[in-house]
């Protein structure tokens, strides 16, 4: 049943990404490869559309995923099933802690094993994002897997170079957006001028 | 009876722009929701806000999600959080499902294949500097750059499941909190 499998991931996903930004990201990436819902070049792709889209990066993540895995098992139409059951599962941890710790919210932020768990959560996302970022990086400078034709090859050169370009400007705070759409634009230019 | 609903109209109306008008999420919506619900609405104060977001931070979820169930809850109650969630999510929802039938057409075209190589390596510089980002907020210390290597190495190395190094590394901190505590105590 893949609506009640993509209801308790993103329910599990929900549950255990603590922080902003792509927190969520090594969770979503281990669940939905693991599933073989999505391969890791789309999941990277859609990166950039959640970003240039409007929401929180972990619902359209949600949304997306749940449309294209349920679309692709019954037919279009039932991607919008998938994308609720998908979505419903990533907000319904959240609204559950949160009505509870409304209550006491002054309690809850004092508590010494909150603190404590947030000292060993907080540097534990940081490795998980760095290994995210490893095993993505290996995925787009090295699409075809490590050969040594790899350095013959004018790809990894160009590739190299957008990222260091988009990596200086994202450090200068460029807009995610503006970022996204340079990449894009050198991508196609590359693309038809090289042989 | 007529007030309650007109206020959970509000409610789900301030946090559906919220979310149809961040890029991003996260800290990008804090601005929004300190003019929609402190200046506009008046449903909180500036300090509430930064509160709430400390606690958001701490808590599992999205920060819109956490945000926007915690001022549904605190100003109308359950109906209120029910109504303030479903209105963050749902542009992002109206604006994904289309886009996630459209693009699995497109991404056959040679242009966007093209697109898409360029956009790939600028989302792995995106993702570097959120890792940065991340990295600068985290506390300092021993403890906190042997979890994140661990965390590192076991996940890019070692075939386990993210929730068990998550849960393995919250023990830990815990662990750590109680010796410091323990120490200074002595």
């Amino acid at each position: 049943m893949i609506f009640l499998e993509l209801f308790l991931t993103f329910f599990k996903i929900g549950a255990f990404t603590i922080g902003g930004g792509y927190a969520m990201l090594p969770l979503i990436q281990q669940e939905v490869l693991n599933h073989g819902w999505i391969e890791l070049e789309s999941l990277i792709n859609f990166i950039a559309v959640a970003e240039s889209t409007p929401g929180p990066v972990a619902i359209n993540m949600a949304t997306y995923v749940g449309a294209v895995v349920a679309g692709d098992a019954y037919g279009g139409a039932w991607g919008i099933l998938g994308a609720a059951v998908a979505t419903l599962g990533t907000v319904l941890p959240s609204f559950i802690i949160i009505l509870v710790v409304a209550k006491f919210y002054q309690k809850f932020q004092q508590s010494f094993a909150v603190k404590g768990c947030m000292t060993g959560l907080k540097p534990c996302v940081v490795g998980l994002i760095g290994a995210a970022v490893l095993s993505i990086g290996a995925s787009v400078m090295m699409p075809g897997g490590f050969s040594a034709a790899l350095f013959t090859n004018a790809e990894l050169y160009i590739t190299l170079a957008i990222f260091a370009l988009c990596a200086v400007l994202a450090f200068k705070k460029t807009h995610p957006i503006l970022i996204i759409c340079l990449s894009a634009v050198i991508g196609i230019a590359a693309g038809y001028l090289l042989p | 009876m007529k007030n309650k609903g007109h206020l959970l109209w509000q409610l789900f109306a301030a946090f559906f722009r919220i979310g149809a008008f961040t890029f991003g999420g996260g800290y990008a919506m804090i601005p929004l929701i300190q003019r929609e619900v402190v200046e506009n609405k008046k449903w909180a104060t500036d300090e509430e806000v930064l509160e709430i977001i400390a606690i958001a931070e701490s808590t599992p979820g999205p920060i819109a999600i956490n945000t926007a169930t915690f001022i549904g809850t605190r100003t109308a109650g359950f109906l209120g959080a029910a109504c303030a969630t479903f209105g963050v999510v749902l542009p992002s929802f109206l604006i994904i499902l289309p886009i996630s039938y459209v693009l699995a057409e497109f991404q056959n075209l040679q242009v966007v294949q093209y697109a898409f190589n360029g956009i790939r390596a600028g989302v792995l510089a995106l993702l570097l500097k959120s890792l940065w980002t991340m990295y600068k907020k985290c506390p300092k210390g021993l403890v906190s750059y042997l979890l994140m290597a661990a965390a590192f190495l076991i996940t890019a190395f070692i075939e386990i499941p993210v929730l068990v190094v998550l849960v393995g590394c919250a023990l830990v901190g815990l662990l750590s909190s109680y010796l410091a505590k323990r120490r200074e105590s002595i």
